[in-house]
């Protein structure tokens, strides 16, 4: 199957992956970069103040992107979980692997940037209301996916144990995400989603959009560094084949000390 | 008849099922205790936790906030804009307390049904908007104490 002319199922081999991720990543971060630094120069100069809670409410341009992303990435890293585990396919497992870091830092940013506008806003750094205690659980989960898969030495099992448990930890995003809806919370309701027109100025959604996007680009990039450092770990084969250079010394160092 | 690789899809695809509806039925079964607080209404009803504290949330209304000569001790009344719960409380109040605002306190309910909290935190909604579009906003409707459809607490 190829579209447009090119054999899109190579990529699904390590060897054809690990040089096409290496092109791509600068693209990605320069991205990331250059959004992130656009989304935060609106967010802090060119967006109004708010009408309540003055200027304290522009943590808002970190905190909801960054929890956005903690709950994408989730799914995604279960997605690629299910279809490792429904295909026996060991890059989809490298993909849970190397999203799992990640993840775990923008659910810890949410939070943490939570915190830093809950004093100001609410008078409390935290509260156990649900939508906070569920982002808690989903950073545990993370943090747990890490560590499960870390703490089995064959592969193999690692692989589908971390699988198994990331699927199952799925279903706590559903809940972070319709708990304000669901149960009283001291957690606001959301200002933007797919039904309702968003409750904020327009320039505040902007600068929020071009934030995610930011983060996105940003979580791209890392995603495929991991990946190669994933590659080079677990596939230390000789026959890398005159397609992909086997990758060098220094770059293997590179990678030990990392995931 | 299913291939293999169909087969194990099929069976995530279930597992997943059973765990959502697990998920689903545990939290009905706790839906009482995942709120974080209750509303005047259930406090009228009595369906509040006896002889322990709890959480009361609901808008200050406006114009019931009156502080005591030590500038220290407020009461002001919760509703929700169908039962009222007077507050008595004595600390800082949040930056953005304020009549007609959201806020959550905690505390415990005396025999006089006064509410005496131990600690006020504001609920804010998720509306932002630059002060003069509020201000054009409120000029707009002027009459009623419109508010957010997260303050107005579902009532159950």
């Amino acid at each position: 199957m190829s579209v447009m002319g090119i054999n899109w199922f190579k990529y699904s081999s390590p060897q054809a992956f690990y040089p096409l991720a290496g092109r791509l990543i600068p693209w990605f971060a320069a991205a990331a970069l250059g959004l992130i630094g656009i989304g935060l120069y609106i967010g802090f100069f060119v967006a109004p103040t708010d009408f309540q809670q003055g200027e304290a409410y522009r943590i808002i341009f970190v905190h909801v992107p960054a929890a956005w992303m903690s709950m994408f990435l989730y799914v995604l890293m279960a997605l690629w979980a299910g279809l490792g585990l429904g295909l026996n396919a060991r890059p989809s497992f490298m993909m849970t692997q190397a999203i799992a870091p990640t993840g775990a830092m923008f659910t810890f940013l949410a939070l943490l940037t939570g915190a830093m506008w809950g004093k100001p806003t609410w008078g409390a750094w935290w509260v156990w209301d649900a939508r906070l205690t569920s982002e808690l659980i989903l950073l545990f989960q993370y943090i747990g996916l890490i560590l499960l898969r870390a703490s089995i030495d064959d592969q193999r099992r690692a692989d589908r144990a971390s699988a198994v448990f990331a699927l199952v930890g799925v279903v706590n995003v559903p809940i972070i995400y319709f708990s304000v809806r669901w149960w009283n919370t001291l957690h606001q309701g959301a200002s933007v989603s797919m039904t309702a027109s968003p409750k904020m100025a327009t320039t505040m959604v902007t600068a929020m959009l071009v934030m995610m996007l930011g983060f996105w680009m940003y979580s791209i990039a890392v995603t495929l560094a991991r990946m190669r450092c994933v590659i080079v770990e677990r596939e230390r084969q000789p026959s890398w084949g005159k397609h992909a250079p086997a990758p060098d010394v220094a770059e293997v160092r590179e990678c030990s000390g990392g995931v | 008849m299913m291939t293999p690789r169909q087969k194990r899809f099929g069976l995530i695809g279930l597992g997943l099922l059973a765990l959502g509806v697990a998920a689903m039925l545990v939290l009905n079964a706790f839906q009482s205790n995942l709120v974080f607080f209750f509303t005047p209404t259930q406090v009228a009803n009595a369906e509040v936790p006896k002889g322990r504290g709890f959480r009361i949330g609901g808008m200050v209304e406006a114009g019931s906030l009156t502080r005591e000569g030590d500038g220290l001790t407020v009461h002001f009344v919760v509703t929700d804009l169908a039962k009222r719960v007077p507050v008595t409380f004595k600390g800082i109040l949040p930056d953005l307390f304020k009549e007609g605002k959201g806020v959550v306190a905690q505390g415990q309910l005396g025999a006089d049904g006064t509410f005496l909290a131990s600690e006020v935190l504001a609920k804010h909604d998720e509306n932002y908007m630059p002060p003069e579009a509020a201000a054009a906003l409120a000029k707009a409707k002027a009459a009623g104490a419109q508010s957010s459809s997260t303050l107005v607490v579902n009532p159950r």
